[in-house]
């Protein structure tokens, strides 16, 4: 990782873990010294935000599997048990259901920063596409987690993303077989799926590893979406960012808090407490609200296939975004015309949202179509086009002088 | 800063120390939730009494009954054990207790029956003591269940229990 480490170990234990392991110059370089733009503004500590969200859903994850009991006999009964017998079980499970919200709260407001602020720009792609990695990564772990609980939304949710693997042409009713171990969503399918939701969530740490790794090539991008020229366009990782990224992580505490606390079943669905029913479909199925405008897109397209393949470029175009967007210039605040687009993205992606949670018939069909054309219109025309025809803003010489100028502008006012 | 330093304490001194405890209360309330969750939690708690029908059994008899997941020896003594179990010499045990401090009824043994040694469980009327003797290291116990030979330290434990009626006992 760059960033000089001026890690000069005084005591004699720490230097002999250094000749043998420097673990800890490694953490000194990354987390301590590491030279960060100084004009980083509070969209920036969402990646710190990300990781607490991990971490808690990780320990209270361990901790739920301690009294869960993965059988479709007593699933749902072990997750009541949870809520009424365990000491602090209501505390917990609501904890990780409401984090789940929170991590992806937090998870789109980090991906839209890097859309508004050009991050995924050369050097940075790969820090993008690890990214949607980790994304990727983190729906198919809310998706298992949220079949665990085997109500109504779990198992008839799970038969229907299930049956999406089943559109695929010649290989479908063999990955089907493979999904459930059966011929139907059963315990085999919970099973399975609750090995893998243990197991993702480690993945996710992993790739998180990879993608501040990479983050800590090049360094952070900034607001102004130009490279750091020199030692004054930075300040060091701690105490300035540590500070900061923890009073961000307080206050993201205390709204997760508002949820866990006061209106811990606001984003779940009342169905889900009814234990599943091979028998009885819900006549209103939705996925979570995160899930919700990939959910629009597959139900605007009247094919099962081609709906599904439409879902899955929705999500695939992401990772092509470092390509598709042709402008050199990073941050849209010099970007007159995609700072507009930009906002009109943000409010086709909440519309997509919108038009998921509701009954795919009449104007919601009429607009769930529009919002998806528009959404691959952004990405695959606006994008291109956009770098070539579009005149940006005269960029700053440096961060530093931004930033004194900045505070001149202040000191006059 | 070393000219700050060298100052009596600031408002930042003060700010910096008042968070850093408002951190750390919070952070130990937080975990206890994570802690106490590994605690008997309440259905467990709900099973942690049963009540045992005794009128069955016949002196010289014994029944083992599970409680708390752990087996409780019943035992209706007969006039020799008790007699025996009276007259050893309290000095000589390795865990002194009386066996009337043993009982409720001298004719009523009962007592967890896990070997106080390792946690197996004793096999009754055997050993040289007429007691009990565990098969795992060779703990002998008499017929109070005290411990007289053996690697086992302690006697065998006695549960919380009230006679409910001639009939019932009811243990925990």
């Amino acid at each position: 990782m760059s960033g000089h480490s001026e890690f000069q170990p005084t005591s004699a234990p720490v230097k002999w873990l250094e000749r043998r392991l420097p673990i800890l110059s490694l953490m000194h370089g990354a987390a301590v010294a590491f030279p960060t733009p100084k004009n980083l503004n509070y969209w920036w500590t969402f990646g710190g935000i990300l990781m607490f969200c991990l971490g808690v859903q990780i320990i209270t994850g361990v901790i739920l599997v301690m009294h869960f009991t993965p059988h479709v006999d007593m699933a749902f009964s072990s997750v009541e048990h949870i809520m009424r017998d365990v000491n602090y079980g209501w505390l917990i499970r609501y904890i990780h259901s409401n984090g789940a919200s929170m991590f992806f709260l937090a998870v789109y407001i980090h991906m839209f920063r890097g859309l508004y602020y050009g991050s995924y720009k050369e050097p940075r792609e790969l820090i993008w596409i690890l990214g949607m990695v980790i994304y990727v990564l983190m729906t198919a772990a809310a998706f298992f987690g949220y079949v665990l609980v085997w109500g109504q939304m779990s198992f008839w949710g799970a038969t229907v993303i299930t049956n999406l693997f089943g559109a695929i042409p010649l290989v479908g009713d063999f990955l089907l077989s493979l999904l459930w171990g059966g011929f139907s969503v059963d315990n085999p399918t919970l099973n399975r799926l609750f090995s893998l939701h243990y197991l993702v969530p480690f993945l996710i740490a992993g790739v998180v590893v990879l993608h501040i790794w990479a983050l800590h090539v090049p360094g952070n991008n900034n607001p102004l979406g130009i490279d750091v020229k020199g030692p004054q366009d930075t300040v060091t990782f701690h105490p300035y960012y540590t500070i900061k990224d923890t009073f961000a992580v307080v206050m993201f505490m205390i709204f997760f808090a508002l949820f866990v606390f006061y209106m811990p079943n606001a984003l779940g669905e009342p169905d889900n407490y009814i234990e599943a029913n091979r028998l009885s479909t819900p006549a209103h199925i939705v996925p979570e609200w995160y899930l919700l405008p990939f959910y629009a897109i597959l139900r605007s397209i009247p094919d099962k296939l081609l709906g599904v393949i439409a879902m899955g470029i929705a999500i695939f175009v992401l990772f092509l975004v470092p390509w598709l967007d042709t402008s050199k210039v990073r941050s849209a605040r010099f970007r007159p015309l995609y700072k507009q687009f930009f906002w009109l993205f943000l409010i086709d992606a909440l519309i997509l949202g919108y038009i998921g949670a509701k009954p795919a018939e009449g104007m919601y069909l009429v607009i769930g179509r529009i919002a998806t054309a528009y959404y691959f219109l952004h990405f695959f025309i606006i994008l291109p086009v956009l770098g070539l025809v579009e005149t940006p803003k005269p960029l700053p010489e440096s961060i530093s002088k931004s930033v004194l100028d900045k505070s001149a502008a202040g000191k006059a006012a | 800063m070393t000219a700050d330093q060298a100052e009596e304490p600031t408002r930042r001194d003060f700010l910096y120390i008042a968070t850093g405890t408002v951190g750390a209360v919070g952070a130990g309330a937080l975990a206890w939730p994570f802690i106490h969750q590994l605690n008997p939690d309440a259905s467990v708690k709900a099973l942690a009494s049963i009540e045992v029908d005794i009128s069955a059994i016949g002196e010289g008899a014994a029944v083992t009954v599970t409680w708390r997941g752990k087996p409780v020896f019943i035992r209706h003594r007969t006039a020799a054990e008790i007699s025996a179990a009276g007259e050893v010499k309290i000095e000589e045990l390795r865990d002194p207790q009386a066996d009337k401090d043993r009982v409720q009824k001298p004719e009523w043994l009962i007592m967890v029956g896990v070997c106080t040694h390792l946690g197996c469980v004793p096999l009754g009327q055997k050993g040289d003591f007429g007691g009990w003797f565990c098969p795992c290291h060779g703990s002998h116990y008499d017929t109070s269940g005290r411990i007289r030979k053996g690697p086992a330290p302690n006697n065998l434990a006695i549960p919380e229990y009230v006679f409910l009626d001639d009939g019932r006992v009811k243990i925990g």
